[in-house]
């Protein structure tokens, strides 16, 4: 037996990367779930090819899986890793740079022959391993692929099956070197080849093998432990942000006692709220698949006509196509939930890295008055909450709402501490069940948060027309008269800022209520800020953190709660959107902090802009 | 006798608004509304469950005028926010209205989807082969050669046949009608609301004041009777001032006989079949303009097609349905939980 060291770490980040058909995903998410159970905090982040097969052994048809997982509190995937474990050469050449200086490379040398590292590009076939070229790293390598098929040369499986199994090895190699138990993957096995014990089997063996290989081999000397994190007492589950998203929309539903209308059309980063929500008809929910968004949207806002909640989710392009029937909904005043979860633009842009440039389409993307509340999530498991908002605000304040996510919390994925149904608050809708008005129906008279009753057709006496020309206060009949257009436009507006009553005043997610620096943020960028502003914190910086959810309209206390610091910089995954939005509500002289390469800020990257401040 | 009141039957008149209607005088668009607004009492639905969806155009304001339940929406999209509505609540008699450019043109995709998805709603597609609310510019219906404020040359765009497009969408029930004949519009809107799915009515409606005559030769009492043909089925294609005249099939192409001449009896000539999709197609094809005289093949009027096929709506109901009875009602809690929990004490 080697002497062994056992290292203690705070937190780790590892990058999964390989072909398409390597099992990344999966590796990843067992580690995930092994650590979680374990008691970690943990956050992941998978990153698919583009193409939907793309050529393998080549730089675009490199899948990963980035995790970042620890004993203290974790927000973020994790800025860069500390280990990255490539199958092959095109993965290693496609996330090199996202590997600490010093981190580990564990490298599958079987994916490093000539044809791999054509494929891969590197200049005549030179191999990375051997040309002294990662001095700056620490390498291991390992022949995963020989490792494999000897710990399977029993086995009767073919030899595509076998190999199909080298990701085990790999996992079992991890768990050796973090000190895992493999029951957790072992169950998941079980269950996963309920059918086939063959590969329960083999699958098994190839785990232990990586296990032992790590416990057995002279190379490795040195071992690690992650404690548990402090994390709250409770139950948990691994939450993604698409999912959260697409679970809080029935919980609210379902709080609501009224049918779900999702009326959607295929788009990425969005589409797993489709097909998440597809499934779940038992909830009543009625899932639509249209034929554009434009139909997506206005099936939609005909289901809440009908009295169900019309919901319908795209990205920024569908989006754009949405704009007019958002009008509409914005002057019928019925309830509708629209997401957005943000992708790079404009145009077709980077369908599949995130932005937040979307927020002004949101804000303004509409002809005429038309202003639609605005609220955001800033985690995946943040999606719960705010789609549960979302559905709230849209159906007791009888408006379209804007919930903007983005690709990179879309799929990014956090342990969820369970919440029960009986927690969640009930959400009430104005429906009407008979006149308003002696034996009349006015169903644009107005209640004191300036809301419209919700009149379904079915019932005798409610009779009603609506559309998209301009109403007549409390009638709703179509009216040209200069004075009520100008007051209509004002009650619309009104009913909008009112909604700032129901939502919690802002709170500091970190600092002092006054200081030099307050750091603005909103959305997905959320982790990255608190991390940087927490250590900023620790070492003594006059540092502030507030992070909105929601955005339109502002928290009452906002303006206050800004106007006790000396600078407010404004971190944004765009050209700078809200920096204009708070520049202009509230006259101050906030900064931006702008990033717009279709990746989230590292924790690295608001620290560094934040100092500024300091010198 | 019986003790219990019986509700009084509704009336046209309790199927009108109080809202001032604001059409042109003299347009087609009044005696269309007179005349649903006739049927809707006789189909025996209550104003509480009925619901007129329109896109916009002169024709899409046509809900303002009901005393129903109805949506004035957004351009060409009047289709899609009726499929959300069915799907809300299928018990509701839902019309959707349209004009030629609001279906055909920014509209058309949602035409052929609703067409295909066969929701049980009626369509009653307007066409009067003119943008009447933005004052005259020509349409997707109007003919080559249609001389009008955006085609001064004259349109060198091809018209669509609306019919043969709604069949090329597998419209389960089509069919043609006009605004002057209000006893055959009637009857072709009853038949349209008793169809369980998708009812196309493409209604000939004049705009008197940006195309007016435009379909002058098949509604003016003289020439009428030699330029139409009213199909029923099961009966033979006879028309002409003194029924004097027939339509045969030889083949599959239609031709006009003279049953004075000796040569064909009513019995020689073409059966109307709603249920054939073959012949009803050759039917939708009939679309050149004939001679006032009578010379070449008349425009057909009536049901052109009638078809049973599952609805959308019912198929995602049973779908729902079947959900319920296989996992049960949904559990939230169960929701929230998922498969794969881990608990920290
Ligand atoms: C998005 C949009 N584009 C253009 C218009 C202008 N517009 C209003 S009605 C109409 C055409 C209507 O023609 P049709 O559907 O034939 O109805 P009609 O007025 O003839 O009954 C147009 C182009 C609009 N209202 N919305
Ligand atoms: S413009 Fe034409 S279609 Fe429009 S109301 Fe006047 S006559 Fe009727
Ligand atoms: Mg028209």
């Amino acid at each position: 037996m080697p002497q062994r060291v056992s290292e203690s770490k705070k937190e780790v980040t590892i990058l999964f990367a390989g072909d398409s058909g390597d099992g990344i995903q999966l590796t990843g998410s067992q580690f995930t779930n092994t650590s979680a159970l374990f008691g970690n905090d943990i956050s992941t982040f998978p990153s698919y090819p583009a193409e939907i097969r793309a050529p393998q052994g080549t730089i675009a048809g490199v899948s990963g899986f980035q995790l970042n997982f620890g004993s203290i509190e974790i927000f973020t995937p994790g800025d860069r890793c500390d280990v990255l474990v490539v199958m092959n050469a095109a993965a290693l050449k496609a996330n090199l740079d996202k590997l600490k200086i010093g981190g580990a490379i564990i490298a599958n040398i079987a994916g490093f022959d000539k044809k791999n590292l054509k494929l891969a590009g590197y200049l005549d076939q030179r191999n990375p391993l051997e040309d002294n070229s990662l001095g700056k790293y620490r390498v291991i390598e390992i022949d995963v692929t020989k490792l494999t098929r000897e710990s399977l040369k029993d086995s009767s499986l073919g030899m595509k099956e076998k190999d199909r199994s080298k990701n085990m090895f790999v996992l079992g190699f991890l768990y050796w070197m973090y000190n895992r138990e493999l029951a957790m993957t072992e169950k998941f096995l079980k269950e996963k080849f309920a059918k086939s014990p063959e590969l329960i089997e083999s699958n098994m063996a190839v785990l232990k093998a990586g296990y032992n290989y790590g416990d057995t081999s002279e190379m490795f000397t040195t071992r690690y432990e992650v404690k548990p994190a402090p994390m709250p007492k409770g139950t948990y589950r691994n939450m993604m942000g698409n999912q959260a998203l697409a679970i809080g929309l029935i919980a609210a539903a379902q709080k609501a006692d009224l049918p779900l209308f999702y009326g959607s059309y295929p788009i990425t980063p969005a589409s797993d709220i489709l097909h998440e929500l597809s499934r779940h008809k038992n909830f009543n929910v009625r899932s639509f698949q249209a034929e554009d968004e434009i139909a997506a949207i206005t099936s939609a806002i005909g289901a809440s006509f009908a009295g169900n909640i019309g919901m319908t989710a795209s990205s920024g392009p569908g989006i754009a196509l949405k704009g007019e029937a958002l009008g509409l909904a914005c002057i019928l005043e019925l309830p509708l939930v629209v997401v957005n979860v943000q992708r790079g633009g404009p145009s077709t842009g980077l369908p599949t890295k995130t932005e937040q440039a979307d927020l002004m389409q949101a804000f303004y993307g509409r002809n005429g008055e038309a202003p639609i509340p605005i609220i955001a999530a800033s985690s995946p498991k943040d999606c719960f909450d705010t789609a549960f908002e979302a559905v709230r605000i849209a159906v007791e304040h009888m408006t379209p709402v804007f919930l903007l996510s983005d690709g990179y919390i879309g799929n990014g994925a956090e342990p969820w501490r369970l919440k029960s149904a009986a927690d969640l608050p009930k959400i009430t809708a104005p429906l009407i069940q008979k006149p308003n008005a002696g034996d009349a129906f006015l169903p644009y008279k107005r209640n004191e948060k300036g809301v419209r009753p919700w009149a379904v057709p079915g019932i005798a006496g409610l009779e009603h027309r609506i559309g998209g020309l301009e109403k007549e206060d409390i009638t709703g009949n179509v009216s040209y008269d200069p004075e009520n257009h100008e007051k209509m436009v004002k009650l619309r507006a009104e009913k909008i800022d009112k909604i700032a009553l129901s939502i919690p005043l802002q709170e500091f997610d970190n600092g002092f209520a006054t200081g030099k620096l307050c750091i603005l943020s909103w959305g997905s960028t959320y982790g990255a800020v608190k991390t940087a502003v927490k250590e900023m914190v620790e070492e003594g910086y006059s540092v502030s953190h507030i992070h909105l959810r929601y955005i339109f309209p502002f928290p009452r206390n906002l303006e206050q709660l800004l106007s006790g610091f000396d600078h407010v910089m404004v971190p944004e995954l765009n050209n700078g959107q809200l920096v204009k939005i708070v520049r202009s509500e509230f006259l101050i002289d906030a900064k931006p902090l702008n990033k717009i390469k279709g990746l989230p800020f590292s924790s690295i990257e608001i620290r560094e802009e934040a100092e500024k401040y300091f010198v | 006798m019986s003790t219990i009141a019986e509700k009084p039957k509704s009336t046209a008149k309790d199927f009108s608004s109080d809202q001032e209607i604001r059409w042109c005088p003299g347009c087609g668009d009044y005696s269309i509304l007179k005349q649903v607004q006739t049927i809707l009492p006789e189909i025996g639905v209550e104003r509480q469950n009925v619901v007129f969806i329109s896109g916009i155009g002169c024709s899409s304001r046509f809900p303002y005028y009901m005393n129903t339940y109805g949506m004035h929406s957004i351009h060409g999209r009047a289709p899609a926010f009726a499929s959300g509505l069915k799907i809300s609540n299928p018990d509701l008699s839902v019309w959707v209205i349209t004009g030629d450019g609001d279906a055909l043109s920014i509209g058309g995709n949602h035409l052929i989807h609703l067409l295909r998805r066969n929701f049980n709603l009626n369509i009653l597609l307007f066409n009067n082969e003119i943008y009447g609310l933005t004052k005259g510019q020509y349409s997707p219906t109007s003919p080559e050669g249609k001389v009008t404020k955006s085609t001064p040359m004259g349109s060198i765009d091809h018209p669509f046949n609306p019919l043969a497009l709604a069949a090329g969408a597998d419209g389960t029930f089509i069919a043609r009608a006009m605004d002057r004949d209000p006893v055959q519009l009637r009857d072709v809107l009853r038949e349209a609301s008793e169809h369980k799915g998708t009812s196309l009515v493409e209604i000939y409606q004049n705009c008197n004041v940006f195309n007016d005559g435009a379909f002058e030769v098949f509604t003016d009492k003289h020439t009428k009777a030699n330029t139409t043909i009213f199909v029923e089925h099961g009966k033979p294609m006879v028309f002409g001032e003194n029924q004097n005249l027939g339509l045969r099939l030889d083949g599959a192409t239609p031709v006009v006989v003279d049953l004075e001449v000796g040569e064909y009896a009513v019995d020689d000539l073409w059966v109307h079949d709603k249920t054939d999709r073959f012949k009803a197609g050759i039917l939708m094809r009939c679309f050149e303009t004939p001679g006032a005289d009578g010379q070449g093949i008349p425009r057909p009027f009536g049901v052109f097609y009638r078809e049973n096929r599952a609805c959308y709506e019912d198929l995602l109901h049973n779908q729902i349905k079947t959900a319920y009875e296989r996992k049960g009602e949904g559990d939230l809690d169960a929701l929230l939980r998922g498969n794969n929990t881990w608990t920290i004490e």
